[in-house]
């Protein structure tokens, strides 16, 4: 166990090291290094706006006001930022089996997955994180808090970032498979994090079963949010699944973990 | 003569990247689905929302998947390699050719544009289309509007792109400014929600500005909603921004020509 700490603890630290060389080498173009953090605010900021303007043609959504969609876009931005900043950059695997960089990291005495994730680190995705968190803390001022609530709220952020990696590592590692479908990825992503965006309630049952146990994404907010409202669950789902993210989120990232090993275990080098 | 060539080359580079195409119409296609749904939720509450019926909605929702990789909405595009060989330094050679830089890049686009629109175009609409009621153009006259609106559009990304890309020229890198452009092209050109939905002064901004040309411009004239005159009126509105910002790119890149220092060696 403390041996397990021990090497987690210095996995980590190398992150740390690569994400750090990579902030000081976005720094050498000043301009376009806040630019990009304007911009990626600015791109999720207009989002919402778009949200809100909805809003005006309506008095819910699917049975939820806006605060309550409020509530669920900025938990599923929220985990999506966090997911994305940490690890966003695993998308660009195909990208590092063409160049043959993915040779020159396997010489190196990290793991592969460790200098994947921290290579070409951006803090630019803050802005995403830091409009999320201002829209759910917006929409947070309407809940009516309890302690275990605050406490569903916490594992909700937490595992939803975690869904969201998991997702991540498992759809980027097709690109062993072939190397130039890195957009795959995108529809369980990105889409997942914008299907998350609406109550699941608009969408047909199939949907929502299709959510909940192939690509477990109502685990990133939906079920907890339900709770966290005191919502009664459309789809009358049995309760216990408003606390079931923790175990979606170790679940995703198991699967991911597995399909990432079997895709470095398939990757035969471009040899050129 | 040489313009075609150029397009026909960029339009074969494209097609060689198969899976990614797949991928691409894949993914279209999964948000397509997500914002159909979006919409009717919408429309249902709100059954003529700014002048759509929900199945205009959809076609709406549908028709952006469709124009997203056309117009590169998320910048891309031949504009890309330019940015790239501005911050190389290899555009010293792109200027040395008797050809413009301007008119090669704008080919090289269009090629691009085309096959974009034959693959993550076209195969996303026929998705849309079995899944969802669609609409199809009302009238012939809206048909061939939106055939002209295409390339129309095309051409006013293409000069945003372009001039995004020039400012590597200064600042070296365009990243920064891309994805700010990529911002404002998302949520002006109605990609995000319709501009017909935009209320009050925000939506006439909205409607003024080139990024509706993007898509609020083809869809309505897909839609039926500009007839006759004023469907020659959203055509000029195109080709007024078109000119307009092909004028800027031209005076932009004189400008950085004067800029640019070839080193010997």
């Amino acid at each position: 166990m403390a041996e397990a700490r021990h090497q987690a603890l210095h996995h980590a630290r190398r992150y740390t090291d690569i994400a750090w060389l990579w902030i000081r080498a976005a720094w050498a173009y000043p301009a376009s290094f806040v630019m990009l953090a304007v911009g990626n605010g600015l791109i999720t900021g207009l989002d919402f706006v778009g949200l809100w303007i909805m809003f005006a043609h309506l008095n819910d959504l699917g049975g939820f006001s806006l605060h309550e969609v409020a509530f669920l876009y900025g938990a599923s931005s929220l985990g999506l930022g966090i997911a994305d900043t940490l690890i966003g950059s695993v998308e660009r695997i195909g990208t590092y089996v063409r160049t043959g960089r993915l040779d020159q990291m396997m010489t190196k005495p990290v793991p592969l997955l460790v200098q994947v994730c921290a290579d070409q680190f951006t803090l630019r995705r803050l802005g995403r994180i830091t409009q999320a968190a201002v829209v759910f803390g917006w929409a947070a001022t309407y809940v009516d808090w309890t302690p275990l609530r605050a406490l569903v709220a916490l594992c909700m952020v937490v595992s939803g970032a975690a869904v969201f990696f998991g997702l991540f590592v498992t759809f980027s590692s097709i690109q062993f498979w072939t190397t130039d479908a890195s957009e795959f990825a995108n529809a369980f992503t990105y889409g997942g994090a914008t299907v998350a965006q609406y109550p699941l309630s608009i969408f047909p049952r199939e949907v929502m079963v299709a959510l909940t146990f192939v690509i477990p994404i109502a685990f990133v907010n939906w079920y907890p949010a339900l709770f966290i409202l005191g919502r009664d669950d459309p789809f009358e789902m049995p309760s216990w699944v408003q606390f079931a993210s923790p175990v979606a989120a170790v679940v995703t990232i198991a699967v991911g973990l597995l399909v990432w090993r079997s895709g470095v275990r398939h990757y035969s080098s471009t040899g050129s | 003569m040489l313009y075609v060539a150029i397009a026909t080359r960029a339009f074969r580079r494209y097609s060689t990247y198969r899976a990614a195409t797949l991928a691409g119409i894949f993914t279209n296609s999964v948000f397509g689905i997500i914002y159909s749904f979006a919409y009717l939720a919408l429309w249902e509450a709100s059954p003529d929302a700014g002048g759509y019926d929900a199945t205009d909605a959809v076609t709406f929702v549908w028709l952006g998947q469709a124009m997203l990789m056309t117009i590169a909405l998320w910048g891309g595009g031949s504009t890309d390699d330019l940015a790239e060989r501005i911050r190389t330094g290899d555009v010293a050679i792109d200027l040395y050719r008797p050809v413009g830089l301007l008119g090669w890049y704008l080919a090289s686009d269009l090629g691009r544009a085309a096959y974009h629109l034959l693959t993550r175009g076209l195969a996303p609409t026929v998705v849309g289309a079995v899944l969802f009621d669609i609409n199809l153009p009302a009238t012939p006259a809206a048909a061939l509007g939106f055939v002209l609106a295409l390339p129309l559009a095309v051409v006013v990304s293409f000069a945003i792109r372009f001039l995004v890309a020039c400012s590597a020229f200064w600042l070296l890198d365009q990243s920064g400014l891309k994805v700010m452009s990529g911002a404002f092209a998302i949520f002006f050109s109605g990609m995000m929600l319709p501009l017909v939905l935009f209320p009050g002064v925000l939506g006439a901004v909205a409607r003024a500005l080139p990024w509706a040309a993007y898509l609020q411009v083809p869809a309505d004239i897909w839609l039926g909603k500009r007839v006759g005159v004023d469907l020659l009126a959203a055509l000029g509105f195109q080709a007024l921004w078109a000119a307009v910002l092909l004028g800027c790119c031209q005076l932009v890149l004189r400008a950085a020509t004067r800029k640019v220092v070839v080193q010997g060696g």
